[in-house]
């Protein structure tokens, strides 16, 4: 089995059938993309194959053959963040965390596709990623963040004091 | 808050001891009391350890906190109160989960100071709290009740942040032969302004470790803050977003094996019929063993991968001797009994009910019934575990909310002295309540005795993860109000039915139950609304299923029963329901004051909002947090409800980091309407029937409304953020579908009676 995962060769010897998110995280011991259902319904392990947005979990790595894969990991660039991690970041997005990667890769692939979706295209593009957290409102102001679409304060501004002292 | 004056008279040990060339410095306190309105003033009692502050030779800060992360925040928060009173940035503060780091094991000294094991504390559990100091003194463990952890935390961290600071403060003035007074700090040195000189914390940390520490310290007034009442960047977010290995499920060793389990129905339910040689064929799978605990009886798969222990369980195509055929009918038939029965702990007892009731005409009597399902927690990451026995200890990686437990449990299925066995808390992908059990680090344990010494990761499928949970009880609600003619509350008679938790945990843990089980009527009969005639009783029925903690636990339910009850009293009533609520809670401003509050900034004009568009309300207190909330519906041509928009006030008392508890109760939202909507467990011939997300679905992205949180603070105590967002949610969008339609839906979930879009 040969194919690329974040720009190097990667090479294996698994059934064919196994599918690809079980490759990266038991063989070649990349634990960013994540399991959740295994069947499609999540999208915990959402990544790209050539640069379009897939679910890991249904697909066989038998059907990959000279594939370029990008997973979480393949995002930043040395220690500077993919400027949609940098928006999670600002936006400080999550919560447990353990949906992230798969909301991070669909949101990728959404503004790669399409550099200024609307709310129903961001929605569109979202609705199939779960998150248990319900950081859904941190998610979209994100999105919006990251296509430069909203320039306002983010969400963890240290000056901020909006609390009714009453 | 805790007033800081009451600091001083706590009995408050603090140490140092010295580690490699650096600093821990520890603190604790004995006995401090429990503060809450409603239930007279309860002493905890708890010995509360921790936190340590350890300042290494390179100058990194870490502290040791004793809770787990699950996405509420608590590392940032924790660390912040350190960080406010030893003048570090919270970027230079390192925060570990009880003994994870090598450095710590080794600091033998601090361990032998300590009364007990420092993680110990760990048992902070949200659902734990209830009934926390019952457990924790029958087990002899170190639980802290209430929302008291986050007060506990408040004080101790921050007393163990100046302890350090002025302990470095004294080390310093003595090599610069100057009074300590003189001196300040900033940025992780010591400053004396007269030099001017300055020196940083690790130059010092070595020579600190053996001087008596400073302990006749405050902690600074709030309004000398700089770091703590604001919005932090979270510690962990950077890792999260980089998807790093921080999760229990991502724990690997160069050589290592994986598994997973395959457990009967119901507890105690065994396989009647397996195929072992079905499974063992495949190749890449090394053995089939046998689990058993008081979860469950099965087997556990061991492989070369995940994806092949999974392939292996299927093959097994196990038949279990299911002489339980329990349903849905028996389940019904459970709850008439219990309500036909009646009876139950008495929770509530106020004025006298029954004279009120047999003195009413038929007309002025309204009687509701309500049910909720059973409900599972649907953490994003499964049940997982990984564990090796080496040389007769054991030791176990897993995410989980009771590392005591975890120990205890652990050690004593594998025959071993719980000091041979070691637990390494990781991030929890998700716990809600759920990873406060031990069933999945018991498995992977008991596998791990099959493997050589060579560690094995034992993950659930999805199926098996919502099939062997231990559920939110189902519960059900007889309510009974007598109004007056001018639309007063004469009478309330409510009977909560439903499984006890308390029961079922203490089966678990082998011991009865004892007491009355508060969860069982939190969120209706401890609530601060003044009724004159008001009782509250809970009959208890039986179910052959496990049931635990779900995020806000008893409050989950019995809001819903309250918050829909005192609506359709006020629509009988002819009341507008915010100020129904109002004048039954004469005596505590904060609620009060966060209904105002919600009905401003939704503009509430008592529910409908013009065609098909309606808005409905909710109160709930829970966890010491005074919560209000409404929800905005609205239908489209084709019937279907979208949830546009919910408001939320809040008053949890003073706010350390206003981001992190808005975050908390947005989330505690979408976790409630989730479960109001469309979540359900049912049983079918002794089992569950939903499996995997597609049976037991939760709100996704376009579902979600647009949630707006205001934060209050009236109330004189701290309360917790991670559950009470989730309690007044169902009742809300229950009241507002009933404004919407005309028409009270009296079973969760909703979806049974009108469509979501
Ligand atoms: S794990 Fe692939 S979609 Fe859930
Ligand atoms: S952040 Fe926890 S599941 Fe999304």
């Amino acid at each position: 089995m040969k194919l690329t995962v974040n720009g190097q060769p990667a090479q294996f010897d698994v059934d064919p059938e196994m599918p690809l998110l079980w490759a990266l995280r038991d063989v070649l011991g990349l634990m960013g993309t994540k399991f959740g259902c295994g069947i499609a319904q999540c999208g915990a392990c959402t990544v790209m194959v050539d640069g379009m947005p897939r679910r890991s979990c249904v697909t066989p790595v038998g059907s990959l053959e000279d594939a370029s894969i990008t997973t979480i990991e393949g995002l930043a660039v040395g220690d500077r963040p993919h400027p949609v991690q940098q928006a999670w970041i600002d936006e400080q997005v999550p919560q447990c965390g353990y949906c992230q990667a798969g909301q991070i890769m669909s949101a990728v692939a959404l503004l790669e596709e399409n550099p200024e979706p609307s709310e129903e295209e961001i929605a569109r593009a979202m609705t199939g990623n779960y998150c248990r957290c319900g950081t859904y409102p941190a998610i979209r102001a994100a999105i919006l963040r990251a296509s430069g679409q909203e320039t306002g304060p983010p969400a963890a501004n240290a000056s901020e004091r909006t609390i009714d002292r009453g | 808050m805790g007033k800081l004056g009451t600091i001083t008279r706590r009995t408050l040990l603090v140490g140092t001891a010295a580690i490699g060339a650096g600093v821990a410095f520890v603190a604790w306190r004995v006995n401090q009391p429990l503060e809450n309105p409603f239930r007279g003033n309860p002493d905890s009692g708890d010995t509360a350890l921790n936190p340590f502050v350890l300042i290494a030779e390179d100058g990194t800060v870490t502290i040791v906190v004793p809770r787990a992360e699950m996405g509420q925040g608590v590392t940032t928060t924790l660390a912040a109160l350190v960080a406010e009173e030893l003048d570090v940035g919270l970027s230079d503060i390192a925060v570990i989960h009880g003994p994870a780091s090598s450095a710590y094991y080794n600091a033998a000294l601090i361990t032998s100071a300590m009364p007990v094991e420092p993680w110990d504390d760990g048992m902070m559990a949200d659902g734990f709290r209830q009934f926390a100091g019952i457990v924790g003194k029958v087990m002899g463990m170190q639980l802290t009740g209430g929302s008291t952890s986050t007060r506990d935390a408040f004080d101790r961290m921050r007393i163990a942040g100046a302890c350090a600071r002025e302990t470095l403060k004294a080390t310093a003035a003595e090599v610069w032969n100057v009074d300590r007074s003189t001196l300040q700090t900033r940025n992780g040195s010591v400053i004396d302004p007269s030099g001017p000189r300055s020196v940083r914390y690790a130059e010092l940390a070595s020579a600190a470790a053996l001087r008596e520490p400073i302990t006749d310290i405050e902690p600074r007034d709030p309004s000398e803050w700089t770091i703590l009442g604001r919005s932090q960047h979270r510690v962990d977010v950077p890792a999260k977003v980089r998807g790093a290995p921080i999760f229990g499920v991502d724990m690997a060793f160069d050589e290592m094996l994986y598994g997973t389990v395959a457990m009967g129905p119901l507890p105690g339910v065994k396989a009647k019929k397996a195929d072992r040689n079905a499974a063992l064929a495949i190749p890449g799978v090394r053995a089939v063993v046998p689990l058993s605990s008081v979860y469950g009886e099965g087997f556990g798969v061991i492989a070369d991968n995940t994806w092949t222990a999974f392939k292996a369980r299927e093959a097994l195509a196990i038949e279990w001797e299911s002489e339980e055929s329990y349903g849905e009918t028996e389940l019904n038939a459970a709850f008439d009994e219990a309500f036909d029965a009646g009876g139950g702990d008495v929770h509530r007892d106020d004025g006298d009910v029954d004279s009120i009731f047999s003195e009413a005409a038929e007309d002025d009597i309204l009687a509701a019934d309500y049910a909720v399902p059973l409900l599972a927690h649907a953490t994003m990451e499964p049940m997982n575990a990984t564990a090796r026995l080496k040389d007769g200890k054991l030791d176990i990686w897993c995410g989980n909310q009771a590392p005591t437990l975890v120990r205890r449990f652990c050690a004593e299925g594998l025959g071993l002295d719980e000091e041979d066995c070691r637990v390494h808390t990781m991030m929890l992908g998700g716990g809600f309540g759920r990873r406060a059990e031990f069933d999945f680090a018991l498995y992977a344990a008991q596998m791990a005795e099959r493997t050589d010494g060579i560690p094995v990761k034992v993950t659930w499928c999805r199926e098996e993860d919502t099939r062997h949970d231990l559920y939110r009880p189902p519960a059900r609600a007889r309510c009974r109000a007598r109004l007056d003619g001018d639309g007063a509350i004469a009478a309330l008679d409510m009977q909560l039915a439903s499984p006890s938790i308390l029961g079922s945990l203490m089966g678990r843990m082998g011991m009865s139950a004892f007491g009355q089980d508060a969860t069982m009527s939190e969120g209706a009969g401890n609530q601060p609304y003044r009724l004159e005639n008001f009782r509250v009783s809970t009959p208890e029925i039986d179910l052959p299923l496990n049931v635990g903690f779900w995020r806000s636990v008893g409050n989950s339910n019995n809001a819903f029963f309250m918050e829909c009850f005192l609506d359709e009293i006020a629509r009988s009533a002819d009341r507008d329901p915010l100020e129904l609520r109002l004048s039954l809670l004469d005596g505590f401003e904060p609620a009060k004051a966060v209904l105002r509050k919600v009905g401003e900034m939704a503009n509430w004009q008592g529910g409908s909002v013009g065609p098909n568009r309606a808005q409905g309300l909710a109160f709930c207190f829970s966890f010491n947090t005074s919560v209000a909330q409404i929800v905005e519906v609205s239908r489209d041509d084709d019937e279907r409800i979208s949830i546009d928009k919910v408001w939320c006030a809040a008053d949890c008392g003073l706010v350390l980091d206003p981001a992190i508890v808005r975050a908390q109760l947005s989330g505690g939202i979408v976790f409630g309407l989730s479960s109001a909507m469309m979540q359900e467990i049912t049983l079918k011939d002794g089992a569950v029937e939903q499996g995997n997300f597609d049976t037991y679905p939760m709100m996704r992205y376009h579902q979600c409304p647009s949630i707006e949180v205001s934060l209050s603070r009236r109330q004189t105590f701290m309360g917790g953020v991670g559950e009470p967002g989730t309690p007044p949610a169902a009742p809300a969008l229950a009241n507002a579908v009933a404004a919407l339609t005309g028409e009270r839906v009296r079973t969760l979930p909703l979806n049974k009676a009108v469509t979501f879009a």
